[in-house]
């Protein structure tokens, strides 16, 4: 299943996550450590933010480690991308306006 | 003529600029964005079109419109005036709400309009700022983007730096 990243950074628990892990990788048992709820939320909590492609896997010996890829929190500027052009045809959408009414009043 | 476009953003304080020229009056500009029969005809992106529900533009009242496509209305828009200087700028609180005005989730933006007029040209400048990323990303899709009208919680201030500091 392919998520979006908005869906990673709408639960607290997920952020608080996603900042532990972004300074070093971890296994899901140290992730735990630093909560009080139980480690099947846990899980589900890595699964979504596995699902939104925002965990790397690493194994060592018999663990898994999971760091953050970084490069996908990127995404927030494509969102701001998005926002400058709906910024800017709105804009241009007001011209016109600003065009017919100009008009009318001559 | 070509008219000043300028967007810049400042991730770390999570604030917008703008500033672009308009080929009209300050009158006729501070008009289109403080009166309802205007705004309707230009703030919504298309294929979407602004019906505003009730304007009463004063300090400490409100402007709530809703956002209808052919298919379907999205509901609401709350704009809350807190500060009016006429003809010189207006404050806002910029946030999404249900028909009744109750607010939905937890994002906000604040907004500072501010207009100054030159030679055929009114310059408008706006300043937003969002309460956290998340909020950027609802207002900026108008939360037309399914499911980020849920109440999103302030994204932590490391993320952001990460993303900043990149």
């Amino acid at each position: 299943m392919r998520r979006d990243i908005f869906q990673a950074i709408a639960d607290p628990t997920r952020r608080a996550i996603l900042v532990l892990i972004a300074v070093h990788a971890m296994t899901p048992n140290a992730i735990a450590e630093h909560f009080d709820i139980t480690r099947q939320s846990i899980s589900k909590h890595l699964r979504i933010l596995s699902e939104c492609d925002l965990l790397a896997q690493k194994q060592e010996g018999r663990e898994i480690f999971y760091e953050l890829k970084i490069e996908k929190m990127e995404e927030i500027d494509v969102w701001l991308a998005q926002f400058r052009k709906i910024t800017e045809e709105r804009f241009q959408q007001l011209d016109q306006v600003l065009f017919i009414l100009k008009n009318k009043k001559k | 003529m070509s008219l000043l476009f300028d967007f810049t953003v400042d991730k770390a304080t999570k604030t917008i600029h703008i500033t672009r020229e308009f080929a009209a009056d300050l009158d006729l500009v501070w008009d289109a964005f403080t009166k309802a029969e205007i705004l309707d005809q230009w703030i919504a992106p298309k294929p979407y079109k602004a019906r505003t529900k009730e304007m009463d533009f004063r300090e400490g009242g409100r402007w709530l419109y809703a956002m209808v496509s052919p298919v379907e209305v999205k509901c609401c828009s709350m704009v809350e005036y807190i500060k009016i200087q006429p003809k010189t700028s207006f404050s806002t609180k910029n946030t999404f709400a249900d028909e009744n005005a109750q607010p939905r989730g937890n994002g906000f933006s604040l907004v500072k309009n501010s207009f100054k007029e030159g030679a055929g040209i009114t310059t408008v400048y706006v300043e937003k700022v969002f309460n956290d990323l998340a909020t950027l990303e609802m207002m900026a899709t108008n939360g037309f983007k399914e499911g980020t009208a849920a109440g999103y919680e302030n994204l932590d201030e490391y993320l952001l730096t990460l993303v900043t500091n990149k």
